[in-house]
């Protein structure tokens, strides 16, 4: 799914990661965890095509991202989804048509994909806040909205920023069991966070790793949970 | 009938609705655009009115001469029927009419007020002459008027008409100027506004390139806003421009330029260009704005 080979990334001469070599086999969870300014949503940037990689190789759903053309990366992007902590939404478009701007912006028939839509809204639990807009609904609604968007390209793998990072115990747990019922699907995922209590609660539900990233280094944290 | 979800879900346009509708830059477009499309108009108008001016001095005036005879009383009537027959035996000479007291009196009117006693006036005897396709030959009429009548001045009104014409040709040439400028001022406005949309939403951009979008897909959105945006308003400042243009005093039958501003017959379809070349112009500038700012974009 997704393979780094001494993939290093630098701003200018300031490097972020150094050398980083991990394997995510399709339908794993991985947690990544670390310091803040470790270089994680640098990480998760390049796993999203976001940022390419200064030094190595990085292969993305089997592609050399570093030799993809503009228009395969378009496509490569609506095949993974992402969820960021400060989720971007455009805020002038309801939930509803925010869940369904991927399919919009795919070119997909939305008629098709009602009922898709429909069941989203109710998996995330915001069928009766379809019609209000981001910026009127809370923050555990507001990732919950960023996961069901995510996944409504029925992608192959989920990237998730710190998920949790701005909710409270009850609604991260929420947000975690929605991840977890899509890994059980077979979609790989990969989840930056620094909450501890937050990896320890998926024990027993799903087999996850943990990887730690420090000073530009990535390593296999501990005990596969 | 059936409704189609996608118009329910994101009403008339849907793809449009990535581009938020608020922001300064949306109304100013529209009303630049109405602006220059009222300039446009109103400077085409003048154009075309300029155009018949000219058409004028240059054609009708062109075929057409005044003979005037300044003599006094029997003297007066031999010369005028001498001027006749010279005029009405000459080749080229279509018709040659005196024009009688009344037509005088209306004519001097204007310059004189009705109450004059134009008859203590020493007023010329004045001849019309038309001339046919071919005209004549302007210098050997000169010479027999000159042996049959020689109280008869010739003015085939060569001496006024050449720098009225050459005035209203600059005239035309500088409003023509005028509406290069006009489209050369809208272009700019519309890049402007692309760039400012584009660069007030890099966000949504951003955002719309991480969910799978195209650069060219975004910047469809962008261009069709703004396009229609500067369209809908150069519609409206055509409208009200035709309805300044009807509402201006307006005498055709003087040929004056003031007096004929205004559009007649075929001239009425002209304006309708207006906005179809503003919407074009602001297609192709938004197109190109939007595509160096995506660029430019990470």
């Amino acid at each position: 799914m997704i393979s780094l080979n001494n993939a290093g990334f630098s701003y200018g001469d300031r490097a972020i990661l150094k050398d980083v070599n991990q394997e995510l086999a399709p339908g794993s969870f991985h947690f990544l965890t670390g310091p803040s300014g470790a270089g994680k949503t640098t990480l998760l940037k390049m796993c999203y095509l976001s940022l390419m990689p200064n030094s190595g190789a990085l292969e993305v759903l089997g592609q050399d991202v570093t030799k993809l053309s503009r228009e395969q990366i378009t496509q490569m992007r609506r095949r993974i989804g992402v969820v960021h902590q400060d989720c971007q939404f455009l805020n002038h478009l309801s939930i509803r048509q925010n869940i369904a701007l991927p399919l919009l912006v795919a070119g997909k028939n939305i008629e098709d994909n009602m009922d898709n839509l429909e069941d989203l809204l109710s998996w995330v639990d915001l069928s009766h806040r379809a019609d209000a807009f981001p910026e009127e609904i809370s923050g555990g609604e507001r990732q919950r909205l960023a996961l069901a968007r995510a996944v409504i390209m029925d992608p192959d793998m989920i990237v998730a920023d710190e998920p949790t990072g701005n909710v409270d115990w009850e609604m991260g747990q929420r947000v975690l069991t929605l991840l977890v019922e899509l890994n059980k699907m077979g979609k790989t995922i990969l989840l930056a966070t620094h909450d501890l209590n937050l990896i320890r609660s998926i024990k027993g539900r799903v087999p996850a790793s943990v990887l730690r990233l420090k000073a530009g280094q990535l390593s296999l944290a501990g005990a596969k949970l | 009938m059936s409704l189609n979800p996608m118009v329910l879900l994101f009403g008339e346009s849907v793809s449009d609705q990535i581009v938020p509708p608020r922001g300064n830059a949306a109304w100013l477009t529209g009303l630049a655009s109405g602006a220059m499309a009222f300039i446009a108009v109103f400077a085409l108008t003048l154009s075309l009115a300029v155009g018949r001016l000219a058409d004028y001095w240059s054609l009708d005036l062109a075929r057409t001469a005044t003979v005037q005879i300044v003599a006094e009383g029997e003297d007066l009537t031999a010369q005028s029927e001498a001027a006749l027959r010279v005029l009405r035996t000459s080749p080229g000479v279509a018709s040659a009419e005196i024009i009688d007291k009344s037509e005088q009196l209306a004519l001097l009117e204007p310059w004189l007020g009705s109450n004059l006693p134009v008859d203590t006036l020493p007023i010329p005897l004045m001849i019309d002459v038309r001339y046919n396709a071919d005209g004549p030959d302007v210098d050997s009429l000169k010479l027999r008027l000159s042996a049959e009548a020689p109280g008869a001045n010739f003015d085939n009104h060569s001496q006024w008409r050449a720098p009225v014409l050459e005035a209203s040709q600059r005239l035309r040439l500088l409003v023509a100027l005028s509406l290069a400028l006009t489209a050369v001022i809208t272009v700019i406005i519309v890049v402007l506004s692309a760039n400012n949309a584009l660069a007030s939403n890099q966000n949504i951009i951003r955002t719309l390139r991480l969910l799978g979008a195209r650069d060219s897909y975004i910047a469809g959105a962008f261009v069709r806003r703004i396009t229609m945006r500067s369209t809908i308003g150069a519609v409206l400042g055509m409208v009200l421009a035709m309805i300044a243009v009807v509402s201006f005093p307006s005498q055709p039958e003087a040929n004056g330029l003031l007096s004929g501003m205004t559009l007649s017959g075929a001239d009425w379809i002209y304006p309708i260009f207006v906005p179809i070349l503003v919407g074009v112009s602001a297609f192709a500038a938004s197109r190109l704005a939007a595509r160096y700012q995506l660029h430019s974009v990470t």
